[in-house]
């Protein structure tokens, strides 16, 4: 069956008209915003302006975009430390929407929307759809998590602004969803890569093939994933599956995205200003290397955050995209800061297992990181589940499987990994952001 | 005449081999012969089975990462000597035997092998030239 487009796609979509604003506007819009919002930020957020202070700055300060490097960071500290209103620029009055992030170690982080910024996160969302072809006409099975998580919400505004039909079928029951992706018609997903590959694997186990389905964009984040990865994905369901970014610290999904290119996010940079800095030294990366990506909101009233520090590592695209767009791009984040961990002296990013397990042949990215201590000696298992395409009757082949994951790990980390072949099923699926290093190191 | 034979990856820890007996007996499908091939990690469990199409679409859809196989049946005469001949006929040929067990019935003086070739085809075409008994599949399964 081939698979057509909606009735919306397949010409300019105008909601898209701000991406392709000429560079000197562009920055000019920019710099105007900018200046707003620090003076807005100053005016009503203590936090931040006894920190301008202190570096003996004001509002006036910011007289060229280059300025922004003068302001302080903004960490996830400083939320926590706030919390839970303490960094709000506007009064409860103004505020229509709260959402919170999952603290995985003490309180969460809170952050606020006047209607104003509702409209911004609804533009930014639907440019986004609309630069994956997605548009009127087309059902969106939105799939991220509704709640306190700002992904659903977020792709639940833009796809319905866009004219789209959303189904809010929110995160879980893989069945159902299938179900409904098959009997709707469905012709766009949004979630989580890993949970996108459990989808995938449940409906071959009910005997649906996705390329028998009407489903041709998937619209995937929340989690770093591999190019490799996206391959995989796109060849056993037959969709076009893009990037998505975005945090909910800064506004939530639709931060930047891919277009039709695939070849890095445009950062709707009208609203957000990035940077990317070396993380060590604080001071800007040259175009093309690689550093952490620092955004500032330049229109959000309720919670501004200024040169906040996102810990995912990234680059600028150099050039200008294929697509046309004059927003600049960043490489899809493949780590993030706070996901490496250090072995034996090693850095190790989730994503280089990822990339060395997917290197062997037929391996579906079905893993865990297991870390251990024993004799004072830190331990690494990964543990990666038998698919069928690698399976065989004989001992031999199995055997070299292993050894050849083995070896393929330490030749791309550096360091030996032990490698357990483990049942299908046997490492726990997530609904939304995937789990994927255990460290037991710590617990006595 | 070649068979299906099922094979289960396991991973080698207590209770693995349960679960899938289960799902066979509740379904009312005999397990005919199985041999279980291990190390100290994983396991593999070959099976012949009465039902292997009904067997494997089962398993897959339990879950189990389930390959079907085909293998050949040998007739090998049960005395000192009898595997002997049978090995004899792949001694000069191409034809590698990836690995053996025993059926679990016999026929009279009869033991009856199961054998997983690299090509099975070129080893048939060996053993009926050599006039070794070939066990059919409809013998095999429904004994």
């Amino acid at each position: 069956m081939t698979k057509t487009a909606g009735h919306g796609f397949g010409g300019f979509n105008p909601v898209s008209a701000p991406d392709y604003l000429p560079v000197p506007l562009l920055r000019d819009l920019q710099l105007a915003r900018l200046q707003q919002i620090v003076r807005r930020a100053y005016e009503n957020v203590n936090h931040f302006r006894e920190q301008m202070n202190a570096r003996g700055l004001n509002p006036d300060s910011i007289k060229s975009l280059q300025d922004i490097g003068k302001l302080p960071f903004t960490v996830k500290n400083d939320l926590r430390d706030t919390y839970p209103f303490g960094l709000f620029a506007s009064p409860m009055g103004d505020i229509v929407r709260l959402h919170a992030s999952s603290g995985t170690t003490g309180k969460p982080i809170v952050v606020a929307y006047t209607k104003d910024d509702v409209e911004v996160w609804t533009s930014a969302m639907m440019r986004a759809f609309a630069a994956c072809g997605v548009g009127s006409g087309d059902i969106i099975q939105n799939a991220y998590g509704y709640g306190l998580f700002t992904g659903g919400l977020g792709a639940h505004y833009g796809g319905e602004a866009l004219g789209a039909t959303v189904i809010p079928i929110s995160g879980g029951n893989t069945d159902r969803q299938i179900m409904v992706m098959k009997d709707f018609g469905v012709t766009a997903i949004a979630c989580t890569p890993s949970y996108f590959l459990h989808l995938l694997e449940r409906a071959s186990e009910l005997g649906v093939d996705f390329h028998d389905l009407r489903v041709r964009v998937g619209i995937f984040g929340a989690e770093p994933w591999s190019e490799t990865m996206r391959r995989r994905i796109e060849e056993m369901s037959g969709i076009k599956a893009y990037d998505i970014y975005g945090l909910s610290e800064i506004v939530g999904p639709g931060v930047g995205i891919e277009c039709s290119c695939q070849c890095g996010l445009h950062i709707f940079e009208d609203h957000f200003y990035p940077e990317i800095i070396d993380p060590v030294t604080n001071t800007p990366c040259a175009e093309g290397e690689e550093g952490e990506l620092v955004l500032t909101t330049l229109s959000k009233q309720a919670m501004p955050m200024i040169r906040y520090r996102t810990r995912d590592i990234t680059s600028f695209v150099e050039g200008q995209c294929a697509c046309g767009r004059t927003l600049r791009r960043i490489k899809r984040i493949g780590r993030r800061a706070d996901d490496m961990f250090i072995i034996r002296g090693v850095n190790v990013f989730p994503s280089q297992i990822e990339s060395a397990l997917l290197a062997v042949e037929g391996t579906l990215p079905h893993y865990q990181i297991v870390l251990t201590r024993e004799k004072g000696l830190d331990q690494m298992e990964v543990q990666v589940e038998v698919t069928a395409e690698v399976f065989s009757d004989r001992i031999g082949a199995l055997e070299a499987l292993h050894t050849k994951l083995e070896s393929e790990l330490e030749h791309t980390l550096g360091i030996r990994a032990d490698v357990r072949l483990v049942e299908p099923h046997a490492i726990q699926r997530s609904e939304g952001k995937a789990k994927r290093v255990i460290d037991k190191r710590n617990l006595g | 005449m070649k068979i299906h034979q099922l094979s289960l990856f396991l991973e080698n820890k207590p209770g693995q081999l349960t679960a899938p007996c289960r799902e066979l007996a509740d379904a009312g499908i005999d397990i005919r012969t199985l041999s279980l091939a291990d190390t100290q990690q994983f396991g593999i469990l070959r099976l012949i089975v009465s039902d292997w199409k009904r067997g494997y679409e089962l398993l897959r859809d339990k879950g189990y990462v389930v390959k079907d196989t085909e293998v050949v049946a040998i007739e090998v005469p049960d005395r000192p000597g009898g595997l002997l001949e049978v090995l004899k006929v792949f001694e000069k040929s191409a034809v590698n035997i990836e690995y053996m067990y025993a059926f679990t019935f016999g026929r009279g003086d009869k033991a009856v092998l199961i054998f997983r070739f690299d090509d099975p085809d070129a080893a048939i075409a060996l053993l009926n030239s050599a006039g070794i008994n070939v066990v059919g599949s409809v013998e095999v399964y429904n004994r």
